[in-house]
């Protein structure tokens, strides 16, 4: 079993890495993408444990493939993305769900950060601060690009470019987050907090910070509680960011004039 | 003036929106300095052509800018939710800009006419008006020689539509621009562009505003709309 402060570790540099991820999904207004995304991984982990493999490894060529899909679609298809993404995403939760066993399936569904090994803790923490790197090499392009694909399209920004490179930078998070959250819960691990900062922030800058503030502020609960009382923590996670996301609501009708 | 190189050559231009041909057969020749307005109905391919010269859809035929021109386009309108957490100073720096200082960012709202306090201001919270504004402080950033602008309608109240005119008109003549701008209203036609291109999916009419904006060009542009007959007569009386 995994020592309480590699827990801590795991989960502050994976929500860190999802709440900035958040920011965007939020600006770009595809939380539900974002969300149905995360199911794409199940069948991915069920294909991985049919065949013996690295569960992550197969969440992640699963999310990566369906990364490409919605990005082939935004593009080319006259369809709406959200209604695709919802169908296509949670047919892969339900395929998914047929072919892991029960036991697994609610490790997939819900997380279990204990069953992390230690070098899984270190991978995840590598990984996370790569992705926080690169969203904040990119951010400037990425926030204009989600403002305004026009403005950005005019000083020269690509932006399939952009918008790839974000979702497989997402595709990433996800990958790492369903060991602490799981599967079903992942979208929120990204989306919650994010939707809680843009409450109270003003600018952009305090919109990231804020985020990953209560990003990681949630993830410490959750850790904690599911230490203290034996629960699983991506439950308690998602039930402290929502009490965070309430506040915020509050603070929003205080101070927010519009 | 008249002899030399004209800053955008377009010939042949054609544009499909999927199956749909938006700009048909296009040919047009814009010269330094000048402001070009493109009119037409709804639908009539105004904003698809301005998205083909600045190259961001697919078309067919050639559009020939002269090498290395700076264009700054100011989009018809911003969608974005009023409690975006952007200000305005932020959104400024979204361009990168190189060398941006505080400076920059102060004086391209004055450039705009607006006031420096603005840019701590959300981008989603101040008017729509002042966003325009923004948008084109934002262009200039640029330092643009040629400014697409794409006009602003139903959501500027008449007022502020005809100083964002008069600001345009303005900086037409301070950084000697060359203006392609999209209009909506025949006034502002008259008022400001030297000439006038009448776009229906194919080219109506091109030349100075007095010269083709007849009656019978205004029927064939846009079916017999009355209103603009009206609009004509009076400033044919003038």
């Amino acid at each position: 079993m995994l020592s309480i402060y590699m827990q801590l570790l795991t989960a502050i540099f994976v929500s860190a890495a999802a709440s900035l991820l958040g920011v965007f999904a939020i600006l770009k207004r595809m939380s539900l993408v974002g969300d149905a995304l995360s199911h794409v991984a199940l069948p991915g982990i069920a294909l991985a444990l049919v065949f013996h493999a690295n569960p992550t490894l197969g969440a992640l060529l699963f999310l990566f493939a369906a990364v490409i899909g919605i990005w082939l679609l935004e593009f080319k298809s006259a369809l709406s993305v959200d209604t695709i993404v919802g169908i296509f995403f949670t047919a892969s939760l339900a395929l998914g769900s047929l072919l892991i066993s029960d036991l697994e399936l609610l490790e997939a569904l819900l997380g279990d950060i204990n069953s992390l090994t230690e070098a899984d803790v270190w991978l995840s923490v590598i990984l996370s601060s790569a992705i926080i790197a690169a969203l904040w090499i990119i951010h400037k392009k990425l926030a204009l690009h989600m403002v305004s694909p026009e403005m950005a399209h005019s000083i020269g920004i690509q932006s399939k470019k952009i918008e790839l490179a974000y979702l497989f930078l997402f595709a990433l998070g996800v990958a790492l987050g369903i060991k602490f959250v799981g599967a079903l819960l992942m979208g929120a691990l990204i989306i919650i907090p994010a939707a809680a900062a843009k409450n109270i922030a003003r600018s952009l800058t305090g919109f990231m910070a804020l985020s990953i503030v209560a990003g990681i502020f949630s993830s410490v609960l959750g850790v904690y509680f599911s230490n203290l009382y034996q629960l699983s923590p991506g439950p308690i996670f998602i039930l402290s960011g929502t009490a965070i996301f309430v506040l915020s609501l509050f603070w929003r009708s205080l101070f927010k004039s519009y | 003036m008249g002899h030399s190189e004209p800053i955008l050559k377009v010939s042949n231009l054609n544009v499909s929106l999927g199956s749909q041909k938006v700009v048909e057969d296009l040919d047009l020749e814009v010269e330094e300095g000048k402001a070009v307005a493109v009119i037409g109905p709804n639908g009539a391919g105004k904003t698809t052509l301005f998205r083909a010269l600045l190259g961001m859809i697919p078309y067919q035929g050639i559009v020939q800018w002269r090498p290395k021109v700076r264009i700054g386009y100011v989009p018809q309108r911003m969608e974005i939710e009023t409690d975006v957490p952007l200000t305005v100073r932020e959104f400024l720096q979204l361009r990168q800009t190189k060398n941006f200082t505080e400076e920059k960012a102060r004086e391209a709202l004055k450039s705009v006419l607006l006031e420096e306090k603005l840019l701590d201001s959300g981008l989603g919270e101040i008017s729509v008006g002042q966003r325009q504004r923004i948008l084109i402080a934002w262009a200039l950033l640029g330092k643009p020689e040629v400014l697409l602008f794409d006009e602003p309608t139903a959501d500027i109240d008449i007022s502020g539509q005809e100083s964002i005119y008069q600001l345009v008109h303005h900086l037409q003549d301070r950084f000697h621009l060359t203006i392609i701008l999209i209009s909506h209203d025949l006034n502002v036609v008259y008022r400001y562009a030297e000439q006038v291109l009448c776009l229906n999916h194919r080219k109506i009419c091109f030349g100075p505003p007095q010269e083709v904006l007849s009656p019978e060009q205004m029927q064939k542009l846009y079916g017999g709309h009355h209103t603009f007959f009206h609009h004509l007569e009076s400033h044919q009386h003038h």
